[in-house]
C-alpha cells in the first residue's frame, strides 16, 4: 500500500477530505480558544467531533479501499461509536457546569437563587463560594 | 424464537459489527458473530431496565438519520462561520425550554444523541416535573423556530419510529 500506487480518482478526494477535516477541526479548536464562556465553548469542538472526524474517517475509507483494492469500511464503526459516546460526554460536561454554576450562585446570593432549572434549589450547597463557577474562566 | 432472539435487529447489528470489525466474511466469523448476536442480548437483558427497544418503523428511522446527517453538516457550517466571522460577544447563546411529548426512554436517548451530535445545540437536562427539555443553543435568534424544529423534525419522527403512528403515546412506559 504505497502512496504512489494510489490512482488519481482516489487521491484527489482523499486529499480534499483530509484538508477539509483538518480545517474543520482547526476551526473547532479556534472556537475553544476564542469563545468566552464554558457554555459557548462546548459548541466549538462539536463540529470537530462530527464533521472533522467524519471527513477524516471517509478519507481513510477511500484511501485504504483504493490502496488495498478491497472494501475497507470498519471506519464506519468508529463513526458510530463516536456518535454514540460523544453526546453523553457533552451532556455530562454541560450538566456539571450548570449545576456548579447554580450552586455557586445560590451560595453567593441565597435570596436571588432563581435557577433556570426547577429542581436544583434543593441541591445541598457545600462550601463552594466561587460564584463564577464554570462560567467565566 | 421470541425467547432466544428477543431483538432480532440487535442480533443482526451485532453480527454485522463483528464482521466489519474483523474485516472478514469467512464462515468462521459468521458463526462467531451469530453466536455473539444470540448470547450478548440475552446476557445484557437484565442490565436494561426498559427492555430492548422495539422499532415500529425502521424505515422512518433511516429517513430520520439521513435528515439528521444533513442537519449536522448544515449546522457545522453555521457554527464554523459564527466562530470565524462573528465576535464572541455578539453570539447570543441561550438556554431554552422545549416541551416534549416523547416518553419512550429509547426515543429520548436517540433524541439526545441526535441533538448533541448536531453542532450548536446541547441537551442539558430533562426537567422531571414538566417534562421539558432544557436545551442550550449556541446562537439563538428565534426561540419559537428552534422549538418548532425540534418538535417537528426530530421528536415527531422519533415518536413514529418507536411508538408507531397509532394513538398510543404512553405505550412504552413502565
Amino acid at each position: 500500500m504505497s502512496v504512489a500506487m494510489l490512482p488519481w480518482w482516489a487521491a484527489v478526494p482523499v486529499a480534499v477530505l483530509l484538508v477539509l477535516g483538518g480545517l474543520i477541526t482547526l476551526v473547532g479548536t479556534l472556537g475553544l480558544l476564542r469563545l468566552k464562556t464554558f457554555y459557548q465553548r462546548i459548541h466549538g469542538p462539536a463540529i470537530a467531533i462530527s464533521m472533522g472526524a467524519g471527513c477524516i474517517l471517509v478519507a481513510s475509507m477511500v484511501y485504504f479501499t483504493a490502496a488495498q483494492s478491497r472494501l475497507v469500511i470498519h471506519e464506519l464503526l468508529i463513526g458510530a461509536f463516536v456518535l454514540m459516546t460523544a453526546p453523553v460526554v457533552a451532556m455530562l460536561l454541560m450538566r456539571a457546569a450548570l449545576y456548579r454554576d447554580l450552586r455557586g450562585r445560590a451560595a453567593a446570593r441565597p435570596a436571588l437563587a432563581q435557577p433556570p432549572v426547577g429542581e436544583l434549589g434543593t441541591e445541598t450547597d457545600e462550601q463552594r463560594t466561587d460564584a463564577a463557577g464554570g462560567g467565566g474562566r | 424464537m421470541k425467547r432466544w432472539l428477543p431483538s432480532p435487529l440487535l442480533s443482526i447489528g451485532l453480527l454485522l459489527t463483528w464482521l466489519v470489525l474483523n474485516q472478514s466474511s469467512e464462515p468462521a466469523h459468521w458463526l462467531l458473530g451469530a453466536a455473539l448476536g444470540v448470547v450478548a442480548p440475552l446476557l445484557a437483558r437484565p442490565l436494561l431496565p426498559h427492555g430492548h427497544a422495539r422499532l415500529r418503523r425502521p424505515r422512518a428511522l433511516l429517513r430520520l438519520l439521513w435528515l439528521s446527517a444533513i442537519e449536522i453538516i448544515r449546522s457545522s457550517v453555521n457554527v464554523g462561520q459564527l466562530i470565524l466571522l462573528r465576535k464572541p460577544e455578539a453570539v447570543n447563546s441561550q438556554f431554552i425550554r422545549v416541551p416534549l411529548d416523547l416518553r419512550s426512554p429509547h426515543g429520548l436517548a436517540l433524541l439526545s444523541c441526535l441533538i448533541n451530535s448536531t453542532p450548536g445545540t446541547v441537551w442539558v437536562d430533562l426537567l422531571p416535573e414538566s417534562h421539558e427539555l432544557l436545551l442550550h443553543v449556541f446562537d439563538l435568534n428565534d426561540e419559537a423556530w428552534w422549538i418548532d424544529t425540534i418538535k417537528t423534525s426530530y421528536e415527531g419522527p422519533i415518536i413514529e419510529v418507536f411508538e408507531g403512528a397509532g394513538p398510543t403515546p404512553e405505550g412504552e412506559e413502565a
